[in-house]
């Protein structure tokens, strides 16, 4: 077995690799070429990732790869470092595995792009990025990569730059993040005047030192979730993630939906240590996940495109990952990452693969009857929406289970509210699912179903969306909960949670749950599936359904808030301080050297002679004051 | 050589200086008043040789020849400067034909 210290390296530097050579061959390379090197090469960072999961004993603790110092002020010593434990290989695993299956995906979606190398590019430096992200052992390299893949989300949701729209999306998906981010470097200034470090071993070490609710640890926590609340979309910054969109659909399946919108849950889980002993800091992410599931679920009922469905169930699919978290069960958290991961890349790249078959139609009141045009699409999308809808036995059954039976042991009003959620979800996304895939189709275009290159990665995911549920196998169902003890070696907060339901209960609320479940479907069926109810533009709902349609009237409250007032200052800052003190300032200090200057050009006169006099003159009065010794 | 030197000896020193007090001032009084360029140009010389003249005087008297090796870096310079003087005059009498100073003025505001 190859040792962790070489291997660790190896995983972020072939993508980075394949993102320097692809993007500095890009004019010679053809498309085709640059999507399989740079799948090849995001292949081989899988590959890494599984030998160094094959390699890891989780009993020997973290693995720490340092490669050199980076910054070395006074007693601060940052370095390069790569840490290798349970919750790395885990991310790891997920960032390349479903990172390989929309890279190849990318090469049949993006075939007639011009800028397809570009893509592949940024893709892989998207994968460094992330990889960074996950692998740091520190929290200044987890920063350069929460850094990296914000630029690279900027970057590839603004790839096809000539739509004003979709440069104005990527410039608000990259200032709402940098809000986030705001917080993220103050947090880490405060880890360091605390802990005297940024190593995340020694940090969480010293972290027992610190009483419960210690005021610290909680300003260091709620500044660390204002971070995750950027780059996760979760209220009040989450409306970036629905326009981020705009991006070609592998981006929305591997950026917004699998990796990087969950660095938010990540951080968290590896600053669990602290965050257990804030009490302030969870009920704060309890209620903003918990605020944010709901709402984002209620917006996505009424949306028409399809990708903007997908979009508004990720907000609402990570509020339930930040419940886990704010609840402290930050196994369930990160098993549900883990299960969204599969079926949310699977519901996206299916989203695409519909796209595609469309010629480029989102808006779903122009989709309908496609099972028979693209039947393997058809049969994956159904995978995906069973999976999150949470049916037993696939994936999302057991991921929002462990949630839902965690968030019944706090209170059974959160369970009631989680699972208010998880019925809005079952109904829009299935309401998605009847109106693009049955009745008979509305739109006029040709639909064909997507070439094997693109659907052997869906059926991947759809197999992982089945099976997935077995990475944490519940005691109820004779499982050992696998994935909750290989983590409890990386985070100690894991190793304080505590489910102590009775078997009868978890049965009831599994039944109960799933039967309201089964319900929606039902209801849905009989609205979406029989005879297709399409709704009108937002302005004809009746007024509760209308405000939920327009996004509660977010983005407007923000223009309100922020950008009126911004602009109502910058207005009137230009007239009163640029044109009335500015403005004459510099204009009346070029003017006076202008003034002085004409006055003195008088003295060149070209006459030669005169400059001569000049210059003996100047010459005699030197000399003279020489001599009387001045 | 140390006839040359005894007979400048000769001369009391302040001679010397008188003269080239008064070829230098000629000189300066030629470049300043005169508007012939060819005239100025010789007025310059006069100044450089009455410099020339003291150098040699005081290395004599004093007995040190870094002053008359001075004078031969001068004369070499002099040589170039001339030739450089004298090559503008041509361009200036092929350009404005004329050899007056004053016509040169175009080099302002």
């Amino acid at each position: 077995m190859v040792s962790a210290q070489l291997l660790a390296p190896l995983v972020p530097a072939l993508p980075l690799a394949g993102a320097v050579i692809i993007a500095a061959l890009r004019r010679r390379l053809s498309g085709h070429a640059a999507g399989l090197l740079a799948t090849a090469l995001i292949g081989g960072s899988f590959l890494c990732s599984v030998l160094l999961f094959l390699g890891f004993d989780p009993a020997g603790g973290a693995q720490v790869a340092h490669l050199f110092d980076w910054i070395r002020v006074a007693d601060m010593r940052v370095g390069l470092a790569f840490q290798v434990d349970a919750l790395s290989l885990t991310m790891m695993l997920i960032v390349t595995g479903v990172g390989t299956l929309i890279h190849l995906y990318s090469i049949g979606y993006m075939h007639d792009d011009p800028r397809q190398s570009t893509f592949f590019a940024l893709l892989n430096l998207f994968t460094f990025a992330m990889l960074l992200l996950v692998m740091g052992a520190n929290y200044a390299v987890t920063f350069i990569g929460w850094e990296g893949v914000g630029l690279c989300s900027y970057l590839l949701i603004g790839f096809w730059y000539t739509n004003p729209a979709y440069n104005y999306a990527a410039r608000k998906a990259f200032v709402m993040n940098r809000i986030g981010d705001v917080g993220f470097v103050l947090g880490l200034a405060l880890v360091f005047q605390v802990f005297g470090t940024l190593d995340y071993t020694t940090v969480m070490g010293r972290a027992d030192g610190f009483a419960t609710g210690a005021p610290a640890l909680t300003a260091i926590t709620l500044l660390l979730f204002v971070g995750a609340i950027g780059k996760s979309a979760q209220l009040p910054l989450f409306t970036w993630l629905p326009d981020a969109m705009a991006g070609p659909t592998p981006v929305s399946a591997l950026i917004h939906a699998a990796t990087m919108v969950t660095a938010g849950i990540f951080l968290l889980v590896r600053s669990s240590a602290l965050f257990v002993l804030a009490p302030l800091t969870q009920d704060v992410v309890l209620v903003t996940g918990l605020v944010t599931a709901l709402c984002a679920a209620t917006i996505g009922v009424f949306q028409n495109d399809i990708k903007k469905v997908l979009a508004y169930s990720t907000v609402s699919q990570l509020g339930y990952m930040f419940v886990a978290l704010g609840l402290g069960a930050f196994s369930a958290g990160l098993f549900h990452v883990t299960t969204h991961a599969f079926f949310k890349a699977l519901l996206f790249l299916g989203a695409g693969s519909v796209i595609h078959a469309l010629g480029g139609e989102q808006d779903i009141r122009r989709m309908g009857g496609l099972r028979s045009a693209t039947p393997s699409t058809y049969r994956t999308f159904l995978v995906g929406t069973l999976a999150i809808a949470g049916i037993f036995p696939l994936s999302g059954f057991f991921s929002k289970d462990a949630i839902l039976a965690h968030a019944y042991q706090h209170s059974p009003w959160i369970y009631a509210l989680l699972v208010a959620g998880a019925v809005l979800t079952t109904y829009y996304m299935f309401r998605l699912l009847f109106l693009v895939f049955f009745g008979s189709y509305r739109g006029q275009a040709h639909p064909h179903e997507s070439p094997a290159v693109m659907t052997a990665p869906l059926w991947v995911l759809a197999v992982l969306s089945v099976v997935g549920g077995a990475l944490n196998l519940p005691h109820v169902f004779g499982g050992h909960e696998p994935m909750k003890h290989f983590l409890a070696s990386a985070a100690s907060g894991v190793g304080l949670e505590h489910l102590h339901l009775s078997a009868l209960l978890e049965w009831s609320l599994m039944g109960f749950s799933t039967a309201l479940v089964l319900l929606t479907i039902w209801i849905a069926y009989g609205r979406f599936a029989k005879q297709a109810t399409l709704d009108p533009e937002a302005e004809a709902l009746p007024v509760p359904q209308r405000w939920a349609a327009r996004k509660w009237y977010l983005d407007e409250l923000y223009e309100r808030l922020f950008e009126k007032p911004y602009g109502w200052l910058s207005t009137n800052l230009s007239a009163l301080l640029e044109q009335r003190v500015m403005q004459p300032l510099m204009v009346g200090v070029g003017g006076t050297a202008e003034r002085i200057g004409e006055l003195l050009r008088r003295v060149q006169t070209g006459n030669l002679s005169t400059y001569l006099f000049a210059m003996v003159a100047g010459l005699l009065l030197f000399l003279f004051l020489t001599l009387n010794g001045l | 050589m140390n006839e040359v030197v005894s007979a400048i000896r000769l001369v009391p020193l302040e001679h010397y200086v008188m003269l080239s007090f008064a070829l230098f001032s000629i000189g300066l009084a030629g470049v300043l008043f005169r508007r012939n360029t060819i005239i100025i140009l010789m007025c310059l010389e006069l100044m450089f040789n009455s410099v020339n003249l003291l150098l040699t005087a005081f290395s004599a008297h004093h007995s040190d020849p870094g002053g008359q090796v001075f004078v031969f870096f001068i004369m070499l310079v002099a040589a170039a400067e001339v030739t450089v003087g004298l090559a503008i005059l041509v361009m200036m009498k092929r350009n404005v034909d004329s050899v007056d100073i004053d016509q040169l003025n175009r080099l302002r505001w």
